[in-house]
């Protein structure tokens, strides 16, 4: 089977930074960009925002976004930045999608409310209280807010994307797959147009006892992600993050100026991450994308920050050669589903604008000019991810 | 070896099966074929003050014996182990903890469930805050692992032994036949000879019964539970929640020929498309739904007149059916196949019921057996299909199997099931 080139023709990405390719190569492509940070409100636990959007612009009817919470909001509004980036509006009804979804939002007064009411009596006598509490006080239209297909169902009810629809669940490694089998189909002539991405809300209190639980997120003071002690930890960062893949025919046939071509994509989960499982997972994928090293190759990290998963991507990252590397976790925080598109995207952004990053993360080393650009996914507890970016022709 | 489109046929070569029937393929598929229900009265917790209060459960072997109920993604992981186990043991296929391919994962989205909310606030002093749990939960790894979206899957594919990231993936009441379409998919592909596909839900628990009740999609006729599920039928008014897990081993016909392996039937087709209309309801035009059945059967390079037989969606809703009736009329004309919902049966399983109904499909082309749509009393007029009312039907040289599968958020999902050549 001949396989198609395939190539990113539009990014949708959100951060704490702000939102669009320009604000982010604006921030970012400046050396001494800062983390806009939230270091009270989940105390001792730091975020990164979300940024004040504007969802009219991309969720026209308020009926729809009232049947959102915002993590289906942030990621519907990311996915038609990307399409409208691509010039794809036309296109929706026969593009194919894939999210990488968590969990939508719970109604977090309820859950504290009964909790606290139910908590010590006897389960036979809870069992009926809690059953009219919830019938009574939890909102119907919140099950389709928490539901993660309905990420995807609402992409496909306000931006009208109907080729097919997929959700992936399972985190970092999640999103990473989404982007590896949406590329593949492409590739192997199953539709011509694709979008794929995630969303992550950091200002959750459920996302942060569900991780927390496993030591995954960093306590105490801001640190980038190289100098987070112990255990290390992640920064929930708010993302949202989209992109529309083409094949390279299907976008010259309609004059689409592609930001990328996407040369691979490898994934795999081993089992037990630390003592070097992890990275030699990763040299597989990476000798599987070409093996790519040495000057002219960037890195776009996304690396979380917990402590075992860095420490295999530090000896992958030791085998690069002079490869120029960045851990944008530093500045964007981690957005578990969204990161690995979000990091796709900045290197695609890089690439479209012929340059590259300055340092992110004070253990950032290497320097441009930069031709090819390799973005890592090391899951917070399991998962390595591999996708490899070159200049488009 | 190849199909239409220069592919490889991909073959199914092992079935495995827990539904609240049974635990095991052929005790299912025989229950299923006398026609019983596996619906019964909710006695894993208390039902005061639920509207609906009936459902099919599977219990765990510990559960019964008076132990702790488990939460939903460890009866996930059981049953879809136990399906994953009894599909290998058929196919042979692989060495012990070392399957030759990858592993697609249907499941639901999991979370901590009120039994742990409790437990937390308990170990906080009543204190039912999150910042309160979340101090008292720190360092908890077991409610991390367990409740993770990728945990799951990671525990079966380390099990199994499968090859590469297992994907989980949901797409509501489709999932497991998106799974069985990633696993076709992968092999057509050529990532993979082989792969496990499977489906599976655990899902009631007090507050996924309260939700799915506050969105008015189940039934509320409690008193005879047997009877409440209602497919295609005049007084039906909504479906009832159910378990299960469903496994299939593919790969494909050429591997599994070399080996020697018994075809049990090959994937023939797969057809999807998303729907925009609305959240929980197909557009009243059924264009989704009418393209997926469409695709599916373009896909298998069939005509829809070799459809012998259809598995319905047939949840039971008053909207889902009437929308399957027009989908039906419309890909097939005036002279419908047969087409049945095992819904009457074993209930709805969400997530797992694109998987298990694609085994019964297979099976039903195996034995030459149309399984019935139980509860049938009084037909509905609007319904214009043989709906196998009641007994089931014995059928030959059916070759062919359209299974239906159409999920909340317009994610619809139809595949075709075809003898083995």
């Amino acid at each position: 089977m001949t396989r198609k080139d395939v190539v990113i023709t539009g990014i949708g990405l959100v951060s704490s930074l702000g939102e669009g390719p320009d604000t982010h190569w604006e921030v970012l492509s400046k050396p001494g960009a800062a983390p806009v940070l939230d270091e009270a409100a989940f105390a001792p636990y730091a975020v990164h925002p979300l940024p004040a959007l504007n969802l009219d612009t991309q969720i026209p009817k308020k009926g729809d976004q009232r049947q959102m919470e915002p993590w289906q909001r942030l990621g519907t509004y990311a996915a038609g930045l990307a399409i409208d980036q691509a010039g794809a509006r036309g296109l929706v009804s026969d593009m194919h999608l894939i999210v990488a979804a968590g969990g939508g939002e719970r109604d977090i007064a309820v859950d504290e409310a009964v909790a606290t009411a139910l908590c010590t009596t006897p389960p036979a006598e809870a069992g009926p209280i809690l059953n009219e509490k919830l019938g009574t006080e939890l909102r119907p239209t919140l099950f389709l807010a928490q539901l993660s297909n309905l990420l995807a169902g609402n992409i496909s009810i306000v931006h009208g994307v109907t080729g097919s629809s997929r959700t992936f669940m399972g985190e970092e490694q999640a999103a990473a797959d989404a982007v590896r089998i949406a590329a593949a189909r492409l590739a192997e002539g199953r539709g011509g147009i694709a979008l794929v991405g995630g969303a992550y809300v950091s200002q959750r209190w459920d996302l942060v006892l569900l991780y927390g639980a496993g030591g995954a997120c960093w306590r105490g003071p801001f640190a980038p992600v190289s100098a987070r002690t112990g255990a290390g930890g992640f920064v929930g960062g708010a993302l949202g993050a989209f992109l529309v893949l083409e094949t390279a025919e299907h976008a010259a046939a309609r004059g689409a100026t592609p930001l990328a071509r996407l040369a691979g994509v490898a994934c795999d989960a081993t089992h037990r991450r630390a003592g070097g499982a992890s990275a030699a997972a990763a040299k597989a994928l990476h000798a599987k994308l070409g093996a790519p090293a040495g000057a002219g190759l960037g890195v776009i990290s996304g690396m979380t920050g917990v402590a075992e998963a860095r420490a295999e991507e530090d000896a992958f990252l030791a085998s690069l050669g002079s490869a120029a590397v960045r851990r944008t976790g530093s500045l964007i925080g981690h957005g578990v589903e969204a990161t690995f598109p979000a990091n796709v995207a900045l290197g695609a952004l890089a690439l479209s604008r012929g340059g590259f990053y300055p340092a992110m993360d004070p253990a950032d080393a290497g320097d441009g000019p930069v031709e090819r650009i390799l973005v890592t996914g090391f899951g917070q507890w399991r998962g390595e991810a591999l996708a490899l970016l070159e200049r488009a022709a | 070896m190849k199909d239409h489109l220069g592919r490889p046929l991909v073959a199914v070569t092992g079935i495995g099966i827990v539904t609240p029937l049974a635990w095991g393929r052929e005790a299912n598929w025989s229950a299923v074929k006398a026609g019983t229900s596996g619906i019964s009265r909710i006695r894993r917790f208390p039902v005061d003050k639920l509207r609906t209060t009936i459902a099919g459960t599977v219990e765990l072997p510990e559960e019964t014996a008076g132990g702790e109920i488990v939460s939903s993604p460890v009866r996930v992981e059981r049953m879809a182990a136990a399906a994953v186990e009894e599909a290998l043991a058929q196919a042979a296929l692989g060495a012990e903890g070392a399957f030759p391919g990858p592993l697609m994962v249907g499941m639901p989205p999991v979370e901590y469930e009120w039994p742990q909310r409790f437990d937390l606030a308990r170990r906080a002093n009543g204190n039912g805050s999150y910042r309160a749990a979340i101090e008292v939960a720190t360092g908890r790894e077991d409610l991390y692992e367990t409740f993770l979206f990728g945990g799951v899957g990671e525990r079966l594919a380390a099990r199994f032994g499968t090859t590469g990231a297992p994907i989980a993936l949901t797409t509501a009441c489709a999932t497991g036949a998106s799974a069985i379409q990633m696993a076709v998919e992968s092999i057509q592909r050529g990532e993979s000879d082989a792969a496990i596909a499977l489906g599976a839900d655990g899902s009631v628990q007090p507050e996924a019964v309260i939700r799915f009740s506050l969105l008015s999609a189940l039934t509320a006729r409690n008193e005879e539970p047997t009877k409440a599920s209602r497919p295609f039928e005049k007084t039906r008014d909504g479906f009832v929640m159910s378990e299960g897990a469903a496994a299939l081993v593919l790969e494909s016909l050429e591997h599994a020929t070399k080996r020697g392996a018994t075809v049990l039937g090959i994937l023939s087709g797969c057809g999807e498309r998303a729907d925009n209309f609305h959240r929980t309801r197909s557009n009243p035009d059924g264009s989704a739904i009418i393209r997926a059945m469409r695709n599916a059967i373009d896909d298998a390079g069939l005509q829809p007149g070799d459809i012998g037989y259809v598995n319905a969606h047939g949840t039971g809703t008053p909207e889902n059916d009437k929308m399957e009736t027009l989908g039906m009329r419309a890909v097939f004309g005036d002279a419908p196949p047969p087409i049945s919902s095992n819904k009457s049966m074993i209930g709805h399983t969400l997530s797992a019921a694109g998987a298990i109904e694609a085994a019964f499909s297979l099976l039903t082309i195996r034995d030459q057996v149309l399984p019935p749509t139980i509860n049938h009393n009084e037909p509905d007029p609007a319904i214009t299909l043989d709906v196998v009312p009641n007994v089931a039907r014995e059928v030959s040289g059916l070759r062919h199997v359209l299974s239906n599968s159409f999920g909340f958020g317009g994610q619809n999902v139809c595949l075709v099931v075809s003898a083995a050549p």
